[in-house]
């Protein structure tokens, strides 16, 4: 088991160190000059203000040192939680402004994702086998992963939120009230939260289902589904064994589609106009405020692979072959 | 693929991997595909987009960003889909980002297929230290989020082309294409006939090409059309937030734009509900085209 957790560590840290080089090649190596177009987009007349504005900015990038010493000073400021100021909100710090973020973004993404993998799996399995079923639903299953987050999100946007009129559509809580504990504000924030948190769960949820499907399938052609069957077992227990095994890679799968999950809470936000990073996101791109995106991708992995170490403790939770070190797992 | 034929009673141990017997096979699969309802209404679904990508633009105008009709106006016979804010064709745009699409989606699918299938087939083939080396980066790139790196290369990108944004997909989606390849790889490397064709001297890269490969044809079909439909969901997503290409069109730039000019609030739903619908029913015909495909080369699935 120890073994089996420094090797998952071993690779996350490997991850982190590539996406924080990632981070930092980027902007030095990329066609084209940020510098520049950061000073372009200021949009300065006089050619004294553009000569301090570009030696403000190299300093900020930290070009005016050897490439090492960059990528030194890089981590350096990345340990002291020191990821650059905002160009969009100046002159407010990255850290901050995203911190302000993130729960907005978590609140939609884990009750999304643990509600869609357990309704989803729950649903395959029954589904699984039954020919009636099979013919009606998994057409729709199939149709809901193909469909893009963001268009599933604009559908739900204009059909429940601007023609019937039943959710509010826009911002995470009404722009006339102010955060607190009152009951108001809070179902205000529901109602906001709704159609965001909907729409991501049921893309994701065609996903599980339609993988639980396929894995129930193929345990109950499995040879101890057919002896204990020949036991005389009842459906129900053979059934439920078969469930169990199948949860396994679903786990394994649940760690896969975290990225993309999240990908899709990004263009969710955006289209639900929802505070979170997903907006942030958009605004950077649109202010060309490299250091609030380089922050978010930080975070984004940051957060990924934390996730991810969750799941690697509920893995060894649920298959007791790791736990022996019997290997298991991947 | 001949050359597998000797050694025909190789049973299929890898679920989803039907080991190759040679012509008779082949038949029997064909005989099975045709009359497999799923397969067959996919591919047709799947073709007819393709064809009006590929024909449709010649009957439009040439540049579907131009201001052609009147603003914000629905569907009727001269513009079929209607018009944008500004006035531009939707039925236009349509078919020149459904071009799009199947560019993207093909040449990403084919870089990330290639690189997965070579690293794949080197680790499991070679084992030992390369076999550590290559895992250890595919479980890095594996768990890195997709989306978050592409966003970051596409944002300092100042000239994103349409090429640009199929080669950086393909570069970061191959990992779990070279984990699957890999294990069944490793599953085929003790076979007897991979044995036989290293005693009699090949090199490893026929012996991989001629002797391994073939034996996953099936599966390697099926993980191109999986690639293809996430390379053109992830496209998608990049043009919509705003990080597709920044000269012509394409279905998530549809969307982007749409999204950018209120059409929600302005009720013009002819603007953002053809491109969304478009990328839908190819993705989802072609996933429901595997699902197929699977119970033509897997007997266990087919009687249902």
């Amino acid at each position: 088991m120890g073994r089996y957790f420094s090797r998952k560590l071993l690779i996350y840290a490997l991850t982190f160190v590539v996406a924080v080089t990632i981070n930092w090649l980027i902007p030095r190596f990329m066609p084209g000059d940020p510098v520049s177009a950061m000073v372009a987009r200021a949009g300065l007349q006089s050619p004294e203000g553009v000569a301090a504005m570009r030696e403000y900015y190299t300093g900020l990038f930290g070009f005016d040192v050897p490439v090492w010493q960059q990528y030194l000073n890089f981590w350096g400021g990345l340990l002291s939680g020191d990821l650059g100021v905002s160009l969009w909100a100046f002159p407010q710090p990255v850290t901050s402004i995203i911190m302000a973020a993130v729960p907005y973004t978590l609140g939609l993404l884990i009750p999304a994702i643990l509600l869609s993998w357990w309704a989803g799996n729950k649903f395959g399995a029954y589904a699984a086998r039954k020919k009636v079923l099979d013919n009606t639903v998994l057409p729709i299953w199939y149709v809901l992963t193909a469909t893009p987050y963001m268009w599933l999100a604009i559908l739900l946007a204009w059909a429940l939120g601007k023609v019937a009129g039943l959710f509010p559509v826009g911002r995470s809580f009404s722009a006339s009230l102010r955060p607190d504990w009152s009951w108001l504000f809070i179902s205000d924030l529901i109602s906001h939260w709704f159609l965001p948190f909907l729409s991501l769960f049921l893309v994701a949820f065609g996903g599980w289902a339609i993988g639980m499907r396929n894995l129930i399938i193929y345990e109950l052609e499995a040879d101890y589904s057919h002896y204990l069957g020949s036991l005389g077992a009842p459906s129900r227990l053979v059934r439920r064994y078969a469930f169990r095994n199948a949860l396994l890679p679903q786990v394994t799968g649940l760690a896969l589609q975290l990225g993309v999950i999240v990908g899709g809470a990004v263009v969710t936000e955006i289209v639900f106009d929802y505070r979170g990073l997903g907006y942030l996101v958009l605004e950077a791109i649109k202010a060309s405020d490299f250091f609030l995106l380089q922050g978010i991708f930080l975070f984004i992995v940051i957060g990924v692979l934390v996730a991810n170490f969750i799941i690697d403790i509920v893995y060894v939770l649920v298959d007791p072959r790791t736990r022996a070190g019997m290997g298991g797992g991947a | 693929m001949s050359e597998v034929d000797g050694s025909a009673p190789e049973p299929a141990a890898v679920p989803g991997v039907a080991t190759v017997h040679g012509t008779g096979v082949r038949r029997e699969a064909l005989y099975f595909a045709l009359r497999n309802r799923k397969l067959v209404g996919g591919l047709a679904v799947v073709v007819a987009f393709l064809l009006a990508a590929i024909v449709g633009p010649w009957f439009v105008t040439e540049d579907p960003l131009t201001y052609v009709g009147p603003p914000a106006a629905g569907p009727s016979g001269s513009y079929w889909l209607g018009t944008t804010t500004f006035g531009q064709d939707v039925w236009a745009q349509f078919l020149y980002g459904l071009r799009a699409t199947f560019f993207v989606g093909s040449v990403a699918a084919l870089i990330a297929g290639v690189i997965g299938m070579v690293v794949g087939f080197t680790a499991g083939y070679r084992g030992g230290l390369v076999d550590e080396v290559l895992n250890m980066i595919t479980n890095v790139v594996l768990v890195l989020p997709v989306l978050a790196v592409l966003m970051i290369i596409a944002a300092y990108l100042e000239v994103r082309s349409i090429e640009v944004q199929a080669v950086i997909i393909g570069l970061f989606s191959w990992p779990w294409v070279a984990r699957a390849v890999r294990a069944q790889t490793l599953s085929l490397r003790s076979r007897e006939f991979v044995d036989l064709a290293r005693l009699s001297g090949l090199p490893v890269r026929r012996i991989i090409f001629r002797e391994i490969a073939p034996n996953m044809a099936s599966y390697l079909f099926m993980v191109f059309i999986l690639l293809f439909g996430g390379s053109v969901l992830f496209a998608a997503t990049l043009d919509f937030i705003g990080l597709g290409p920044t000269d012509g069109i394409s279905l998530g730039l549809m969307l982007n734009h749409a999204k950018q000019w209120s059409a929600m609030n302005l009720g013009l739903w002819w603007w953002f509900i053809p491109p969304g619908l478009g990328i839908t029913v190819i993705v989802g015909s072609l996933y429901i085209m595997n699902v197929g495909l699977d119970e033509v080369f897997n007997p266990k699935l087919r009687e249902m």
